[in-house]
């Protein structure tokens, strides 16, 4: 493990953030782009794990910062999923650029 | 290659695959198997990492929860077998550009700044107990004395809110006009 360092994970993560930035600008139907926002999560996440393992001064609290992010997406999907859920009993598509209308 | 390497490969692999899938895939439903697939790639690296608390916290609240979750969102909207948005070619070129400059932004960051943590001497990480006592507000000794009560209640109450809201926002619709002047 020693031989590993940080730089790898850093590397797997801004991955993983470019996927889900790709997945939001591409992705049309609101239930992608909520999957875009899980990868950036899980991004930020792998950053707080690794930073956990290797600054010494973080070792908790990259775990306790991972849970709270791990808790904190788990409601963000709910309250998306009931939006777009009414949005969709409205206007019946879940296409985002449907959306338009909903500017006041 | 130490061993350690080829299974930080290998879940890195998983992890970026998937995530790769999910950007890819034209149907909804691959791309929330996908995700699942990701989602257990990012798990991996937490056990590899030697976080098992927090790898089965990922297990279960998003594989076992949101991921559910995304199914449902996807099974509720559907209008198709296979319904799929078509991506546009501008799109694909601005979001692709955005995310390749990201990335090598974020990767020759990274490169240049983290290179001489490599500091494992003290021990595995802190498990489950430790994580607990912070939470609730009693610190380790030996530790830097912080502890995280009030992040946890701020979590707690808006986890309630957020229940709360989500009932509210999907519940079932009654109709606008009683059906009582018949």
């Amino acid at each position: 493990m020693a031989t590993l360092g940080l730089t790898p994970f850093l590397i797997l993560s801004a991955f993983l953030f470019a996927c889900g930035v790709l997945c939001l600008a591409t992705k049309r139907n609101a239930i992608g782009l909520l999957m875009g926002v899980e990868l950036i999560l899980n991004a930020a996440n792998i950053n707080f794990v690794a930073a956990a393992r290797f600054v010494p001064s973080l070792r908790i609290e990259g775990q306790v910062f991972a849970l709270i992010v791990i808790v904190l997406a788990a409601a963000e999907a709910a309250v998306a999923l009931a939006i777009f859920l009414n949005f969709y009993n409205s206007h019946a598509s879940v296409d985002v650029e449907d959306g338009h209308d909903l500017k006041g | 290659m130490s061993f350690v390497m080829v299974l930080f490969a290998l879940a890195a692999l998983v992890a970026g695959g998937g995530a790769l899938g999910v950007v890819l895939s034209r149907s909804l439903i691959r791309a929330a198997i996908w995700l699942m697939v990701s989602l257990l790639g990012v798990s991996l690296i937490f056990f590899l990492l030697g976080a098992e608390f927090v790898g089965a916290a990922q297990l279960i609240v998003y594989v076992g929860g949101t991921l559910v979750l995304v199914v449902f969102g996807v099974m509720l909207t559907n209008q198709g077998p296979f319904s799929g948005f078509q991506v546009r070619r501008p799109d694909w070129l601005v979001g692709g550009a955005i995310a390749v400059a990201l990335f090598t932004a974020i990767t020759t960051i990274s490169l240049r700044a983290a290179k001489p943590t490599s500091d494992f001497a003290d021990g595995p990480l802190p498990g489950a107990g430790p994580i607990g006592l912070a939470f609730l507000g009693v610190p380790e000794p030996g530790s830097s004395g912080h502890t995280y009560l009030l992040p946890f209640e701020a979590v707690s109450v808006h986890l309630l809110v957020v229940l709360v809201a989500a009932a509210y926002l999907a519940r079932a619709k009654r109709r606008a006009i009683q059906p009582t002047e018949i």
